[in-house]
């Protein structure tokens, strides 16, 4: 039995642009979900202020939380449609390791996070590393 | 802690996950009942329960962390798979694996050094840029925390 391999099935462009669309669905689900928990405050302060109940509460009531989700599910699904044209030993490793890069980019201008050498660093370490343990 | 237990969760559900459809039989888009008695399944309703552990603690570490931060410190999770898979179902782990576990080790480590969140004095730096994103980000925090005290009461 041989397995086909994904660029004889499927075009590479037909292929990058699926990946792309994990990759930027889930980047944007990311950047919002966190948003969204910035903007709630410290989850730990508000369960101690008003217990479990609280905090998903105030979870749940944030829109902003659904519009991140919302997105993540986007990727979720795009990633089932990726799987059902390519191998899943390219779009795991090549979604997952790229989706880290381009949170870091994201982070950076979205969040204002201060994404140092140091960060960047461990982005990138981090991105090849788990290519090369999913591949 | 709380990063501990995301690296943790999320993968250990998505091995049960698909251990338990794998050990299904095949489903279709048909019968989308089948979908729905599958949540059920042991290995599967463990999964979810995990997964849903693992979205929790990630937002409860969202809340006071970096998205730069917690992102790369999850990926750690990747590595306690894969040594779990080579010292306790003995699988082996070739030469490029290792190489994959000593970069991430290296990348969380190097994060894990710094702050976890940014500091915030640049209002003096841009504060027109900033100023509209503050302003919305406390419209949204404050009837969350209004209603969230009010329950218990």
């Amino acid at each position: 039995m041989t397995i086909p391999t994904p660029v004889s099935t499927t075009g590479f462009w037909a292929a990058a642009a699926m990946i792309a669309a994990i990759v930027l669905c889930s980047t944007a689900g990311e950047v919002l979900t966190a948003a969204a928990m910035k903007s709630i405050g410290d989850l730990d302060e508000i369960r101690a202020r008003s217990g479990l109940k609280g905090a998903i509460r105030a979870v749940l009531t944030c829109p902003l939380f659904f519009l991140g989700v919302g997105f993540l599910a986007l990727a979720f699904f795009s990633l089932l449609l990726a799987l059902n044209h390519l191998n899943l030993s390219l779009v795991a490793p090549a979604s997952a390791s790229l989706t880290l890069v381009t949170n870091a980019i994201a982070g950076k201008i979205f969040l204002k996070e201060n994404v140092d050498r140091r960060r960047w660093t461990a982005a990138v370490l981090v991105c090849i590393g788990v290519y090369l343990l999913a591949h | 802690m709380i990063l501990g237990l995301v690296a943790i969760c999320a993968p250990l559900g998505d091995t049960c996950l698909s251990r338990g459809m794998t050990s299904l039989p095949p489903i279709s888009l048909a019968h989308p009942a089948t979908l729905v008695a599958a949540v059920f399944t042991p290995w599967i309703a463990f999964g979810i329960a995990l997964l849903i552990g693992f979205f929790a603690s990630y937002l409860t570490a969202l809340s006071w962390a970096d998205l730069t931060f917690v992102l790369p410190a999850t990926a750690f999770g990747n590595v306690i798979v894969a040594l779990l898979a080579r010292f306790w179902l003995h699988e082996p782990i070739s030469l490029e694996r290792w190489a994959g576990i000593v970069l991430i080790t290296l990348g969380v480590s190097f994060v894990a050094q710094g702050p976890s969140l940014t500091q915030r004095p640049v209002i003096e730096r841009s504060p027109t840029a900033r100023l509209p994103l503050e302003e919305e980000s406390l419209d949204a925090a404050e009837p969350a925390v209004q209603v969230a005290e009010g329950q218990p009461r």
